[in-house]
């Protein structure tokens, strides 16, 4: 099974790759928009700024082929910072506009918090979801972010309280999201990732 | 829900070796960085750190390669650093595989260093290793490896640092490195209470105690430790069940 791995020209890929190969898929790393389109499932991972991120996505046509795969009903994962691009727009960069698949705008975390959030954490499940199962409810999982989006769409399937709640995990239809590093997340962030790569067979 | 603290063990690396802390003949084959990280992995570890302490030419430029062979035994993070003179340094290491760039003696010579790194791999991704000797009721900033005084104050360096985009303060007590008389809490405590992004409490771990310590008194984030790890003296497992029976907040291996 083909899995497509966007690259926008700064993040760090081998960690994602080396976890989805280690489940048996196929890796290739996205840096033309036919390499999306015509992959089974999406992975889009990301580090570094909202502006740098969204912007290095459009430059190199791979939002309009994110849309098309999303169109297509082609599963597409979100991770980090990937998640967050599939908002309307950051305060990290308030002038830019994300993916927009979803409305909320992403939010630095709040004063009195340690920020940047940075260690493992538990999720508070909010409704069933396909990511999460088979996990169990008090599992542990690796972030690194100094923004979030809002746990308050529909789309929220489990949020992380750190001064805010977080949008953790995402699901809608074939569009899904992990705030957190799945290929950080030891053998729990594995399981995520087949729950994810199952969801594209 | 709570943010677990962190067990993290740090390899000090030269030219391909870990270096510190092996003192048994019988435990030469641990000298191989890819193969200490692998075994944290399995053994419930947080997150690894290597550094790398070669003085020669020779030595840094096998350090990218122990990244990578690292990096590829881990499903945890790992921070790497060492001698990161430059922006383009860091960039090589995060590219080599790891997730986070520890600066040190650069980012005091010239603290734009730190800036330029937040902006291009955001503050998640920028550790300030501050190497410290206490002095009188404060403590101040060493570099060149713990030999050179900076006359910094300690916190106002480390809230400086966090102002230019610094996401995570590796304090290290060189008063207690080596000495096994634990972390120096009051150190810890200090920093944390400074600055608003996590600390990692490193120099000085040998019991138990010294962890929940540093953990509660010290207030720290995560706490950092070689040799005492290395030599399978204490096992990572072992330490967060203690800690988790004493109601700390941390990651059990399943």
């Amino acid at each position: 099974m083909k899995i497509a791995v966007v690259d926008y020209g700064a993040g760090n890929l081998p960690s994602v790759e080396r976890a989805l190969r280690a489940l048996g898929a196929e890796t290739v790393r996205a840096i033309h928009p036919e390499q999306i389109t015509s992959a089974r499932a999406v992975v889009l991972p990301g580090v570094g700024h909202f502006s740098a991120f969204v912007t290095g996505l459009r430059e190199r046509n791979l939002a309009s082929a994110l849309r098309s795969a999303y169109d297509s009903g082609a599963p597409i994962l979100g991770i980090c910072l990937g998640l967050q691009a599939m908002y309307a727009s950051s305060q990290e960069a308030p002038a830019e506009r994300g993916l927009a698949f979803f409305s909320e705008q992403v939010q630095a975390l709040p004063a009195g918090v340690k920020s940047p959030h940075i260690g493992w954490n538990q999720l508070r499940r909010v409704r069933a979801g396909r990511l999460l199962r088979g996990i169990p409810e008090d599992a542990y999982f690796y972030f690194a972010h100094s923004y979030a989006a809002p746990a308050t769409g529909e789309e929220a399937v489990a949020a992380c309280d750190h001064g805010m709640a977080i949008a953790a995990v995402i699901e809608q239809g074939n569009l899904m999201g992990v705030q957190f590093h799945p290929e950080k997340s030891g053998e729990t962030g594995a399981l995520v990732l087949r729950n994810f790569l199952e969801s594209a067979t | 829900m709570t943010l677990a603290r962190r067990i993290i063990p740090c390899l000090d690396v030269d030219g391909g070796r870990v270096v510190k802390g092996i003192e048994f003949e019988a435990l030469r084959d641990m000298g191989d960085p890819a193969a200490l990280a692998a075994r944290y992995n399995r053994e419930g570890a947080d997150e690894v750190v290597v550094l790398d302490i070669s003085a020669s030419w020779e030595g840094r430029a096998t350090f990218l390669d122990t990244i990578r062979r690292a990096a590829e035994q881990l499903s945890i993070p790992l921070t790497a650093g060492g001698g990161i003179r430059k922006r383009e340094d860091g960039q090589a290491v995060l590219l080599a595989g790891a997730d986070k760039v520890t600066v040190n003696t650069a980012a005091v010579e010239r603290p734009e260093l730190i800036s330029e790194l937040a902006k291009q791999f955001g503050s998640q991704a920028v550790v300030l290793s501050l190497d410290v000797k206490r002095k009188g009721a404060s403590w101040e900033a060493y570099v060149r490896g713990g030999r050179e005084a900076t006359g910094l104050d300690a916190a106002e360096w480390a809230a400086e640092a966090v102002s230019r985009g610094a996401g995570e303060i590796l304090v290290t007590s060189i008063d207690r490195d080596g000495t096994c008389s634990g972390f120096d809490c009051e150190l810890t405590a200090k920093i944390a209470a400074t600055v608003p992004v996590p600390v990692i409490a490193s120099g000085g771990a040998n019991a138990f105690e010294d962890f929940l310590a540093v953990f509660t008194d010290g207030r720290a984030d995560a706490g950092l430790a070689a040799s005492i790890f290395h030599m399978e003296t204490q096992s990572i497992s072992a330490l967060k069940k203690f800690l988790a029976e004493r109601g700390v907040p941390v990651r059990l291996s399943r």
